[in-house]
């Protein structure tokens, strides 16, 4: 297959600084490298590619825009989203990975940690050397996570845990989770507290959910904590709330919103390549009129993505971001990338089910990235109620 | 140690040449450029031989001032200090070699690393120029090295796919062929670490060149291929014609 180009119609290189094309195409030139060369058969058999974990530690992307002290590189938010954009033009459960390492275990951490905590995982974590995953949603509360059931109760220096999660992407890879668990009564998420649970705590077990249909080349598990006595230094001190998990939720959501374009410029630079060479009715499916219609809304969606994506790290760069724009990007560019990568499907004709192809791994996998980080219907609630002042959730 | 690796920046490999209207230079529309790529194995040589050894990586590049772009990648990759020597023309080697052996008179060095060619220019001298103007031994080629008490063993790649084996002590030159190391990739801290390193800067100390460049112009095209037949009939002719016209087999 051609080498992967992605589309630039507005020069929105322009707009970038040499550094952040560095970063993009370094981050590009490594998912040609260690992903796609693996990836049809880790999806096939189901499997998350371990062997990248050390790869991306090294690579120095985990957890790239918090601060170098920590072991991290420090990035602006663009750059930060332009390699969420790179690893996912390899694959969203690529992406997933290093999403959930960095905006969903190294963020809290980092934003909600004592500086013990600090010191002790984001070096580690930022060097792939302890991998972790964030636990938030259980079997009845995904949309409404204010209503998990999973309680810790104080007992000396130690809390224990007790409940279930669900749905925990790195799950079963991890050697630690953030973990969220109410303090006080069942009907108060006032008092939902993080907790870093670690790998081989009596009580604490993982168990991976398999037979998935997306998202395949990512680790999904559920949570076990039954009596988990997890020390008082492993609480992160500076959350209180579903405010806590809620901003990392915005941190990933915003990797997100650039991780689905690079899906999105996959699907698209196959979709195109593949029209310009496949002949139907005596010439190039691309000369076809409803072929260039289709090729033209996915350009069209593609851009107009970019230019969200980019504004919205220039906005989160200058402190200016609002989780309400964090929430319409993610929704926004999710939604085009699953439709331009089904339109990609369909312009493949029979090929385009063929994992070879990539366009229908990026299909069902968008699928996942649609649910999970919000729904749609939850982010336009969240919208919604951003307009017009009124809540519509309940 | 204090190494020494000189890098160019060259059009990338993939880059489609066209000669520019004045029939003697390319066209630079549209081309994108990269480190020339057999001096990524010298970087890699040299980030190495820090590794192994401790000391210090510089960088040495005569260009134009946008080759801070190929000198910066050099530093993610794990070079340390970085100089331009500015020269906004295109140079023959002998005007590049000369103003680099300028600068590397008074730039210390135990090793001088190269790539063993350019990719744009591919006369597989600056190197070696270098070495006679500096009056240091040099190895061109290499596809193995080992560094020790103050000499090298290097191997290098001679005509017919045959080894050489040489002893030679430092300060010496060396140019990097493709087998010698697999060359690393800049990564996030490097990149950030380039932003923040100063290129220095100066005028190149370069001579008139030595090789005038009359015309450029493209290989002429391939003839179309002949199709001699279909099917087993046709393997005769085929065999007849590759062994009488082709004379190949
Ligand atoms: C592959 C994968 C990986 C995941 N990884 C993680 C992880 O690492 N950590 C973690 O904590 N969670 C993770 N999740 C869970 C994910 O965040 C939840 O699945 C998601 O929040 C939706 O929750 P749910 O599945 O319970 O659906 P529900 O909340 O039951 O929603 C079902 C449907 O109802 C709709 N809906 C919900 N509320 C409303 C409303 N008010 N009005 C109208 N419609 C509504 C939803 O949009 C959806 O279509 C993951 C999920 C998947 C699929
Ligand atoms: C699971 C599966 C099972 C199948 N089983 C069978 C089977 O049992 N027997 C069998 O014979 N075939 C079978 N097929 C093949 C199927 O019929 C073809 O995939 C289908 O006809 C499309 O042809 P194609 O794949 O060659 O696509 P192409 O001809 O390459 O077309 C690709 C795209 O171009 C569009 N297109 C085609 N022509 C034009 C045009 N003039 N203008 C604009 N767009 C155009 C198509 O709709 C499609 O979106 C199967 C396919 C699948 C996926």
């Amino acid at each position: 297959m051609a080498k992967y180009e992605s589309p630039d119609f507005f020069n929105l290189d322009e707009l970038l600084s040499e550094d952040d094309r560095n970063v993009r195409d370094t981050v590009r030139d490594f998912v040609d490298d260690n992903v796609m060369p693996i990836i049809e058969d880790c999806y096939e058999k189901g499997e998350f590619p371990k062997a990248i974990i050390p790869k991306l530690g090294e690579l120095g992307v985990l957890g790239a825009n918090l601060p170098e002290e920590f072991g991290c590189a420090g990035m602006n938010n663009v750059a930060y989203g332009l390699i969420n954009q790179e690893l996912e033009r390899g694959d969203s459960g690529v992406r997933s990975f290093a999403s959930v390492q960095s905006a969903l275990v190294m963020y809290p951490i980092y934003a909600y940690g004592s500086d013990d905590q600090k010191k002790k995982w984001l070096p580690e974590l930022a060097a792939a050397r302890i991998i972790g995953c964030f636990g938030l949603t259980e079997p009845d509360f995904g949309s409404n996570p204010s209503g998990m059931i999973t309680r810790a109760k104080k007992d000396g220096k130690e809390w224990v845990l007790n409940g279930a999660k669900m749905w925990i992407t790195n799950g079963n890879l991890s050697d630690i989770g953030v973990v969220w668990a109410k303090t006080g009564d069942s009907d108060d998420p006032k008092s939902i507290r993080g907790f870093v649970v670690e790998k081989g705590m009596p009580g604490y077990d993982v168990r991976e959910q398999k037979k998935k249909l997306s998202l395949r080349a990512s680790n999904t598990s559920e949570l076990f904590f039954t009596d988990v006595r997890v020390p008082e230094e492993n609480m992160l001190p500076k959350a209180e709330g579903l405010k806590g998990p809620l901003g990392c939720l915005t941190q990933a959501r915003f990797g997100i919103a650039w991780g689905a374009l690079g899906a999105a410029m996959a699907c698209y630079d196959t979709a195109k390549n593949y029209a310009a060479e496949r002949i139907v009715f005596g010439k190039p499916l691309s000369a076809h009129q409803t072929t260039q219609h289709k090729l033209q809304k996915m350009l069209t969606e593609i851009t107009k993505g970019q230019l969200m994506a980019w504004r919205l790290a220039k906005l989160k760069d200058e402190g200016k971001m609002t989780h309400f724009q964090v929430s319409m990007s993610k929704m926004n560019n999710v939604g085009i990338a699953l439709e331009i990568a089904r339109v990609a499907r369909e312009m493949l004709g029979a090929n385009g089910i063929m994992l070879e192809y990539h366009v229908a791994r990026h299909m069902a996998n968008l699928e996942s990235v649609k649910t999970y980080e919000g729904t749609n219907d939850v982010h336009s609630l969240a919208i919604g109620q951003y307009i017009t002042g009124h809540s519509a959730f309940a | 140690m204090e190494i020494v690796v000189c890098i160019r920046r060259a059009p990338t490999t993939d880059a489609r040449i066209k000669p520019a209207a004045d029939g003697k230079n390319y066209e630079p529309a549209g081309i994108n450029y990269d480190i020339s790529e057999y001096d990524k194995f010298a970087i890699e040589a040299a980030i190495q031989l820090k590794e192994k050894h401790t000391g210090k990586v510089t960088v040495l590049c005569m260009g134009s001032k946008e080759a801070t772009k190929e000198v910066r990648t050099a530093i993610a990759m794990g070079c340390d200090a970085a100089e331009l020597l500015v020269d906004e023309a295109f140079r023959d080697s002998w005007a590049t070699a000369s103003a680099l052996a300028a600068r590397l008179k008074s730039l210390p060095h135990d090793i001088v690393l190269f790539g063993w060619n350019s990719v744009d220019n591919q006369s597989a001298s600056t190197g070696q120029m270098v070495a006679e103007l500096l009056g240091l031994p040099s190895v061109s080629v290499a596809v193995s090295m080992e560094v020790a008490d103050g000499a090298a063993q290097i191997e290098r790649l001679a005509a017919g796919g045959k080894r050489e084996k040489y002893y030679i002590k430092l300060p010496a030159v060396v140019t990097c062929q493709k087998g010698l190391n697999k060359y690393r990739s800049p990564n996030m801290k490097g990149i950030m670490a380039a932003k923040k390193t100063v290129v220095a800067e100066t005028p190149a100390n370069a001579p008139a060149d030595g090789v005038a460049v009359l015309r450029l112009q493209p290989p002429p095209p391939r003839a179309d291929g002949k199709i001699v037949g279909k099917g087993a009939d046709a393997v005769n002719e085929l065999v007849r014609l590759l062994r009488e016209e082709a004379k190949v087999i």
